[in-house]
């Protein structure tokens, strides 16, 4: 039995590692030269408590669902992951009703552990919060991770249990015939399969287009900014502000790494390809930080980056078979909290291919050889925190490429850099090396790392330096080799070299 | 665990000139730890001339004025150790570092000289909006593709920022054959050496454009184009003023910071303005037997200023090791005042011994010419210095005579003054 996965973000990538633990053959593409290269990429990292949504809702009840699988999970991706606590933060005393609503419906939910907070106890944990603070709900089963890390550490997966992973593949078509969806097109040619997932995120509306499914995501931008390690400490919860309509508001929040990050807006755009920042957005979202910490710091951004939320009008996720084909589900509108039901929608899917297999009487049989968990690899920043740096002598003297650090911020070292370039889905640009080690993500931005990782991607691959990317085809980082560019124009000025 | 007399983090012009003075005064058991394979800093890849007229008293390359001291430097037993990236200090003036070779290495110096130079502020630590797309790099890291690496990273060139290496490149990208566009300086005048400006922009028909921006950044793979656009004095965007520059590069030369990171478990008390940390007149922090020079202390224009100050810290820790210091009944505090940036040191803690003067450096707020540089103390002057011109791009230095120096003062101000029409307090 064949399956094809389009989209590699964190819900396809989910789908996938949970399928491979049937005897199926399954190919997951993606377009971009990287798994979580859309909306996974570039969110507020949060597993949420599942407090907000109503538990008859599909957020409500995927998120409910994950929340308490996410520790093991971590454990068995070797993804970091942390129960950091959230605080949803109330600055007038009407907030107070709303908070108690929030948990009772919490607690409706099945969520342990939820407590309404008066403004010492609010202070005692957040002393950096604005004086101004009330009440607050805190939920301490909410956690923290790092949501490319996340979508990797499944993908990796995956391919350990046998999925194929298509890169810098875009499907430009379905193939049906008759009623049915018996695979797809793409620039890299036809791929047959019994059944078609579609994951494509921003992008899930076009797929379910060339089934005759309408759908119409608007992607909706939300801007970021990512602070110093040395502000890392300002908080230690994630806080919210009182949630509005449009959005769950504009968060401060330390990140999985123990950097400090605040964001997002939320405007409506129309380019699903927009991931730039803007003035007003930037300006917008420290204005907002400051309302729940009055002491942001000013500098000491280290990147400013936004993203893209995959929203429907609906409001709620959409997960089912085709209305029109048959074959071919649809997972559209997986907003927020759609990183935090990522392990309850890959389980809701299984179950689906399961019973549409059954129902067409193919069973699907387990694999005995799954493989649950992912190698560790070594990092040196995490022998850094559980100060064991000595420990680290052992790594060196196996291999002497943990022993020569690139990127200074960061501690990473040539051996973790090497590695990424070989896990099962291959680092192959600098954005690439980044998610997966944190080389080049810190203070300095690549300013002195940068031309080292170029040769560490050129040496390993076996290419060309001037053929590297920062992010896959389009990106290259040089231009031409010193002389190249001079000795052009000296030709064309003295009409050397074109005497045919 | 191993003890040094001295260890010195890093190779650059300052770690190297701390370390061999420190031999000079007869130190023995030096150690200087070097992240990249060869020693010199950052001056290998300078290769354009302009080093070396103060110290020197001729103009020199930077290889060559690297090598001038890497020369002296093998001519001692002073060790070093290349490739080892140190990964933390602490308060016990224990090193950590890492290398191929050894792996973890755990060593003590006596004294610690941290001469770690300084980073490149980035895009993000100006907040341009916009795009992130390949293109964008500091004006450092370029040279370090073009000069070192043998690479080009692009063709079509803006350079944001004057600083001396953004004007440099300039003139480097130009020579390689690039388009360079224009040079874009937020400030209403350039933050670079003149001569740079000279010699690297009016020579190549370069474009400087004074109190001009980015306002937006636009590519969504590599670099397509940049927006420009004018500010005020306040450095407010006019409106209207702004217009697209196609681009597939935009070198960024926008200041430099004191790397100081390393050393955050020692609680080195920093300055607010320099980035480095507060020194006395030995480049002594406020650990005792720990010293910073060069870039990492305050960023330098001129690296013949760097080699004279960690010499400095370099004797000062010989004598330290050598008990010949003597500390002062009290402290004296050098404070700048009108129009003066930042000064350093920022405090003469020890006894005068054989120094007929102590030099103190300092950055001016603004360009001015005819101007006097008083050192006061109360509303006294103790001595005043002419000065032709200055300009904030240019290290200002004045001696302060220890001769003058009375030992009821204990703060003395240095202020930057017009001649004319201005009165300085002293008759």
């Amino acid at each position: 039995m064949q399956i094809i996965i389009i989209g590699a973000g964190v819900i396809g990538s989910a789908i996938a590692r949970e399928l491979s633990r049937y005897k199926i053959d399954i190919k997951l593409i993606e377009k971009e030269p990287d798994v979580a290269d859309g909306t996974s990429k570039a969110n507020s990292g949060i597993i949420h408590a599942g407090y907000n949504a109503d538990a008859n809702t599909l957020k409500g009840s995927m998120n409910v669902k994950s929340n308490p699988i996410y520790d093991q999970l971590c454990e068995d991706l070797k993804v970091p992951f942390k129960r950091n606590g959230s605080l949803v933060v109330g600055f007038k005393d009407e907030d107070l009703k709303k908070l108690k609503a929030k948990k009772a419906n919490g607690e409706k939910n099945g969520i342990k552990g939820l407590e309404i907070l008066n403004r010492e106890e609010l202070l005692s944990k957040e002393p950096n919060i604005n004086k101004n603070a009330k009440y607050a709900l805190y939920a301490p089963s909410a956690g923290i991770i790092s949501p490319y890390e996340l979508t990797i550490g499944y993908a990796d997966n995956a391919v350990r249990n046998g999925v194929e992973v298509l890169l810098n593949t875009k499907v430009k078509d379905l193939i049906i015939e008759g009623e049915k969806v018996k695979g797809v097109v793409t620039n890299r040619g036809k791929f047959k399969a019994d059944l078609v997932i579609n994951s494509a995120g921003l992008y899930s509306d076009k797929i379910a287009k060339m089934a005759g499914d309408n759908f119409e995501i608007t992607p909706r931008k939300g801007e970021y900014h990512l602070f110093d390690k040395i502000h890392g400490d300002l908080v230690s919860n994630t806080l919210f502000p009182m949630p509005t309509e449009k959005s769950k508001g504009i968060l401060v929040l330390p990140t999985v790494h123990g950097n400090l990050l605040i964001g997002p807006n939320a405007n409506t755009i129309d380019d699903k390809d927009d991931f730039s920042t803007t003035s007003d957005g930037m300006e917008e979202v420290f204005k907002g930080a400051k309302k729940l910490v009055p002491d942001v710091p000013q500098n000491g951004i280290i990147t400013s980056f936004s993203g893209l939320r995959a929203s429907l009008s609906s409001n709620d996720f959409h997960i089912d078979f085709s209305d029109n084909k048959k074959a071919l589900i649809n997972l559209v509108g997986i907003q927020s909290p759609g990183l935090s039901s990522a392990p309850a929608i890959a389980d809701k899917v299984t179950e689906m291919v399961n019973h549409y297999f059954k129902v067409n009487n193919k069973k699907l049989k387990i694999k005995d050889n799954f493989i649950e968990t992912n190698p560790s690899y070594p990092h040196y920043h995490r022998y850094e925190e559980e100060n064991e740096v000595e420990k680290w002598q052992q790594i060196v003297e196996k291999n002497e490429d943990y022993g020569e650090v690139i990127c200074r911020c960061e501690h990473v070292s040539k051996g973790e850099i090497i590695d990424a370039i070989h896990r099962p889905i291959p680092a192959k640009t600098v954005d690439a090396i980044k998610r997966r080690t944190r080389a080049s993500s810190g203070r300095c931005q690549a300013g002195f790392c940068g031309p080292r990782i170029l040769n560490i991607l050129s040496n390993q691959l076996d290419i060309d330096p001037l053929e590297v990317t920062k992010k896959g085809k389009g990106s290259k980082i040089l231009k031409a080799k010193s002389k190249e560019l001079i000795l052009k124009d000296i030709k064309e000025e003295n009409n050397v070299g074109d005497s045919k | 665990m191993k003890e040094y007399n001295m260890i010195v983090i890093g190779a650059g012009p300052a770690g190297i000139a701390a370390a061999i003075e420190a031999n000079k005064n007869g130190l023995k058991d030096i150690l200087i730890v070097e992240r990249d394979e060869y020693i010199g800093g950052i001056l290998p890849q300078c290769i354009h001339n302009g080093f070396g007229l103060e110290y020197f008293g001729q103009e020199l390359t930077g290889p060559e004025y690297a090598y001038e001291f890497i020369k002296e430097l093998k001519e001692t037993n002073i060790e070093v150790l290349t490739e080892t990236m140190v990964l933390d200090v602490d308060k016990n003036k224990v090193i950590t570092a890492l290398n191929k070779k050894d792996g973890v290495i755990r060593v003590k110096g006596k004294t610690i000289v941290l001469a770690m130079g300084c980073r490149e502020r980035t895009r993000e630590n100006i907040q341009i909006p916009g795009d992130r797309p390949s293109g964008i790099l500091s004006a450092g890291t370029a040279q370090r593709y073009t000069n070192i690496e043998g690479y080009m990273p692009g063709e079509k060139v803006v350079i944001l920022g004057s600083g001396d290496i953004g004007l440099i490149m300039a003139r480097r990208m130009r020579l390689e054959g690039a388009d360079v566009k224009a040079v874009l300086e937020i400030m209403p005048f350039s933050s670079g050496l003149v001569r740079n400006k000279v010699q690297c922009l009016d020579d190549f028909d370069i474009p400087l454009k004074l109190q001009h921006t980015i306002t937006r950044i636009e590519g969504k793979e590599r670099l397509k184009r940049v927006q420009v656009a004018q500010v005020d004095k306040d450095f407010n965007v006019i409106k209207g003023s702004e217009e697209w520059v196609e681009c597939d590069t935009l070198l960024l030369s926008v200041g430099l910071i004191p790397e100081n990171e390393l050393t955050k478990a020692m609680d080195l008390d920093l300055h607010p303005v320099t980035g480095g940390t507060f020194v006395n007149e030995n480049r002594e922090t406020n650990i005792e037997g720990v010293y910073a020079a060069g870039n990492v202390l305050h960023v330098h224009d001129l690296v013949d200023w760097v080699s004279e100050e960690a010499e400095i810290a370099g004797k000062a820790a010989a004598d330290y090791i050598n008990d010949k210091l003597t500390k002062r009944n009290t402290t004296i505090k050098i404070t700048p005042d009108k129009n003066v940036t930042y000064s350093v040191p920022q405090k003469i803690e020890y006894e005068f011994g054989d120094k007929n003067f102590i030099k103190i450096f300092m950055r001016v707020t603004k360009p001015m010419e005819d101007v006097k540089v008083n050192f006061n103390y109360k509303d006294e002057n103790i001595v005043s210095y002419s000065k032709k011109i200055v300009m904030p791009g240019e290290m200002v230095t004045a001696n302060l005579p220890t001769a003058l120096i009375e030992d009821h003062m204990d703060e003395i101000k240095v202020s930057i003054v017009k001649k004319v029409g201005e009165s300085n307090g002293k008759k």
